[in-house]
């Protein structure tokens, strides 16, 4: 007797969630990826295959965007503190205004380097409508990916110093011993945001 | 209604700490995730994911200057929410690794050959009625460090973004007549009967004569949700 498979009526439901493996960087991170608001190759870690294997070119160029530009990035670091070097964050955000998937594109995908650190370039979103007559504060929603992950990992990037964080409807969720892990720092003219997979300081993840 | 909540996991998803795939055992929250709202940030996604990504690139046998080695195959099937309704204009990037078993990345340097003519990456884009088709060599098995002798079983990876955030997904297309699958820890992070849903269907009606055989894969995604959230 033959097992089910995928055209079994009685399996029907959704699909599970597989990890991208450690080689999804010639399939995924295209190259720009995570440069949002201008044309740099930012995102994609070219180096780890032969040119002529680049085939998953991006349209260019991008309308022309008048927020001022930000950079958001950090590292990824797992459960011995150690960076993780296969891994891919992607984000989702609102233009300056709170508006999704108006002329900004409002999606970045960045593979972290062997140092675990990854970037995007983007502008800083607007506040967004939140449930009932609440207001989000601004934010960037972050999935991520990598070897050793069998589901994307999801959480947020706020600003620290936003007074919208005070009443965010989404941080009211968060014990406020663990807020501070969604809070993006500036440093060094950029927004640092880490994610701890595991352990002290453990990124808040979000079940969405 | 583009703000209406989607639904949430199903049984057949994988925890994300699961022991017998070793680097889940680092790389897993300890914490459980907190459960938030839809929010129109979780129910919205790129408005033309297509023109973010380019045209379809949706035969992998034709990127080079011959034909690459290997079982030509044909793998189709349609994007559907779980209440089985069409996602059209769905993007599924697509990568794998070659007949031998061997991805073009640097970092796989296991003893099996490259193929020039086979890059094993492109994306498919599905139809208004949710109906895509790519045209590839059927992968090798490879082996991994994971445990001793560990192989994985022949796999294409596909990811798609789906109408939202909420709906992203990332998985593996696996072979009916595949023997690893039984003792593979990736496969097996998700329990029977569900690993099933992720085993493509050999079908003879889409296998082409003289030419390539056919699978089909539907990829579910999820569907809308009408119960309110209440934290």
């Amino acid at each position: 007797m033959n097992m089910p498979d995928n055209q079994s009526p009685d399996l029907f439901g959704q699909t599970p969630s597989q990890t991208v493996g450690p080689f999804f960087h010639y399939g995924l991170s295209w190259k720009g990826a995570a440069d949002l608001v201008g044309e740099s190759d930012l995102g994609a870690r070219a180096e780890l295959f032969p040119p002529e294997h680049y085939l998953l070119a991006q349209p260019r160029p991008r309308p022309p965007i008048a927020a001022p530009v930000i950079e958001l990035g950090g590292l990824v670091l797992d459960g011995n503190g150690l960076p993780v070097p296969d891994a891919m964050v992607e984000t989702w955000q609102a233009d300056a205004e709170g508006n999704y998937a108006g002329a900004f594109p409002g999606f970045g995908r960045a593979a972290t380097g062997e140092d675990g650190a990854w970037r995007i370039r983007t502008i800083r979103p607007g506040l967004v409508a939140g449930p009932g007559n609440h207001r989000q504060a601004p934010h960037i929603a972050i999935g991520l990916f990598g070897r050793g992950l069998l589901k994307r990992l999801a959480t947020r990037a706020y600003f620290e110093g936003a007074p919208e964080n005070q009443d965010d409807p989404i941080l009211s969720l968060v014990p406020a011993s663990r807020r501070h892990t969604l809070m993006a720092r500036a440093q060094g003219g950029a927004w640092r945001f880490d994610i701890v997979l595991q352990g002290a300081n453990e990124t808040v993840f979000f079940d969405v | 209604m583009s703000d209406a909540p989607f639904r949430r996991e199903d049984a057949g998803q994988p925890p994300s700490l699961f022991p017998a795939y070793a680097s889940t055992t680092a790389r897993s929250p300890s914490l459980p995730p907190i459960r938030i709202p839809h929010t129109v940030t979780e129910t919205t996604g790129p408005a033309n994911w297509p023109a973010l990504m380019g045209a379809a690139l949706d035969d992998l046998t034709t990127q080079h200057k011959a034909a690459p080695i290997g079982q030509r195959i044909i793998v189709s099937g349609r994007v559907l929410d779980e209440d089985k309704r069409p996602v059209p204009n769905s993007v599924i990037e697509i990568w794998q690794a070659n007949a031998a078993g061997r991805y073009v990345h640097k970092k796989d340097q296991w003893d099996a050959p490259l193929d020039p003519n086979f890059t094993g990456a492109g994306r498919a884009i599905s139809d208004a009625d949710g109906n895509y088709r790519f045209i590839t060599i059927r992968p090798g098995a490879y082996p991994w460090g994971n445990h001793h002798n560990a192989w994985r079983p022949a796999h294409i990876h596909l990811s798609l973004f789906g109408p939202a955030f909420a709906t992203r997904l990332v998985t593996q297309l696996y072979f009916p007549d595949d023997t690893l699958i039984d003792i593979d820890p990736i496969a097996n992070a998700v329990p029977l009967p569900f690993r099933q849903r992720m085993v493509a269907h050999f079908d003879i009606g889409t296998t082409r004569p003289n030419w390539a055989l056919g699978y089909r894969f539907d990829i579910v995604l999820r569907g809308r949700d009408a119960t309110p959230f209440e934290p």
